[in-house]
């Protein structure tokens, strides 16, 4: 009996010791104060740019929207995964149903951090493993244009997951393996601005590698195949290689690249499809500098062989 | 028995060629229209210079190309596998595509009656033609491994 309850204490023990660094771990992480002083003010001109940089009207307007509505954040767009389904929320000005309420320092937070102005998790369907990257000026410039948008009321659903993905606090886990702002492909000194510029873009607000990055068993990217292409999240296809060793892409110059951002025709005149299309169109709003700066960087970045061959889980959704 | 199983198997290998048929029927028409698109995208990129008479005759190509699509012919139940990027949704959502083929057959028609007579208006016409094969690539085509 004493052995038992000796026993019973040390499996306590090392439950408690496992709860807590569970707790530990899970803490959500907030921003430094130096990352804090380097958000700067912020320029609502600027910040417009990075604005269709992100596609953020893509996920928080209404799906289809065209013109205005584009800029009426109600959210509301559902996307399907293999964990469930998440649903954009409403990221609009309005106090009660937006985030009208929340300071400079809060949106930074939610940007390079994904803690919400609570303090909880957010998910990374939201993706700030790539917003994390972002310079903190460019986040400050976001939200001086955001501010600029029109309140809209109306809550979105909330998300639909399943056991174990619906316990927030789970996501510091994640943000172990996943959360960095260093950049993912170390370029060399004395790398070419404009390449720089396309990293900083890439990497950061445009997020491409959430779709054309394959991901883990656990839904996080794997770096080690960057842009390598992927089973797409959403239905059967591949969302396709773009790195300089990808197929569909392998001939392209970097004019190539930039027009095809531009107007949507490869250079062989088939046109933008699947989910691209809504990209393509956020991209064609950017500056000519930035549409060039980001095929330099495509054609800078090490070739990778195809990241859809792999064995990922197919998406139950 | 045997016969029976002869002719099913025969059945379903005639099948299969014949929807290779037609999956190479249509990936042609796509290549010809990239050709025509092709002509008009150059001049708005600057790497050939503004020609009306090669407008006219480009999107008059074109236009007779997308309005012998048929839905029907080109895409019967069944002709979504094989080497094809049709996806699925365009038998699960027939009505939806109908609408893109009729929308595409109506966006080149008006562009045909109304040719671009400098680069600024060349420049919108292949901008709605591009507008519209995106949207329907969005929702019908499909990349494949």
């Amino acid at each position: 009996m004493a052995v038992l309850r000796k026993l019973a204490i040390a499996a306590l023990a090392l439950g408690g010791a496992g709860a807590a660094a569970f707790w530990w771990l899970t803490v959500p992480e907030k921003l430094g104060a130096e990352t804090l002083a380097a958000l700067g003010t912020g320029d609502a001109t600027r910040g417009q740019r990075i604005f269709d940089a992100g596609g953020c009207a893509s996920c928080h307007a209404k799906a289809k929207s065209e013109g205005d509505a584009r800029l009426q954040l109600v959210g509301g767009v559902e996307l399907k995964t293999q964990f469930g389904t998440f649903v954009a929320p409403n990221i609009s000005p309005d106090a009660k149903d937006g985030i009208g309420g929340w300071s400079l320092e809060d949106f930074a937070n939610a940007m390079l951090k994904g803690v919400a102005r609570d303090g909880q998790h957010l998910y990374p369907a939201f993706p700030y493993t790539s917003y994390a990257r972002m310079k903190p000026a460019d986040v400050a410039d976001l939200y001086a244009f955001m501010t600029t948008l029109p309140p809209i009321a109306g809550k979105a659903p909330d998300h639909d997951l399943a056991f174990p993905f619906n316990i927030r606090r789970g996501i510091g886990l994640w943000k172990q393996l996943y959360l960095s702002d260093e950049p993912v492909v170390a370029l060399a000194a004395g790398t070419p601005e404009k390449v720089l510029h396309g990293r900083n873009l890439v990497e950061g607000a445009g997020h491409c590698g959430e779709c054309h990055t394959p991901r883990s068993f656990a839904g996080g990217p794997e770096n080690a195949q960057w842009l390598a292409g992927a089973k797409a999240a959403e239905g059967d296809g591949v969302v396709p290689n773009i790195t300089p060793e990808g197929r569909d892409m392998s001939g392209w110059s970097e004019s190539d690249i930039a027009s095809y951002l531009e107007t949507g025709f490869t250079p062989e005149f088939d046109s933008v499809g699947g989910t691209m299309v809504e990209v393509q169109k956020n991209m064609a709003r950017l500056t000519a500098e930035d549409r060039e700066a980001i095929a330099a960087y495509l054609k800078a970045i090490p070739g990778r062989a195809n990241g859809f061959s792999g064995s990922q889980p197919k998406p139950t959704g | 028995m045997r016969k029976l199983v002869f002719a099913v198997a025969a059945l379903a290998l005639a099948t299969t060629a014949a929807f290779a048929d037609v999956i190479a029927d249509r990936q042609a028409v796509m290549k010809e229209n990239a050709k025509d698109v092709g002509t008009l995208v150059k001049m708005v990129k600057g790497e050939t210079p503004f020609d009306a008479a090669a407008v006219l005759a480009a999107l008059t190509a074109l236009n007779n190309n997308v309005q012998k699509i048929d839905v029907a012919a080109s895409f019967p139940a069944g002709s979504d596998k094989g080497d094809t990027t049709a996806s699925p949704k365009i038998w699960e959502d027939p009505a939806g595509f109908q609408a893109q083929v009729d929308k595409f057959k109506a966006v080149t028609a008006a562009a045909v009656a109304n040719p671009a007579q400098d680069l600024d208006a060349l420049k919108a016409q292949v901008g709605a033609i591009g507008q519209t094969c995106g949207t329907c690539h969005e929702a019908f085509r499909v990349k494949k491994g």
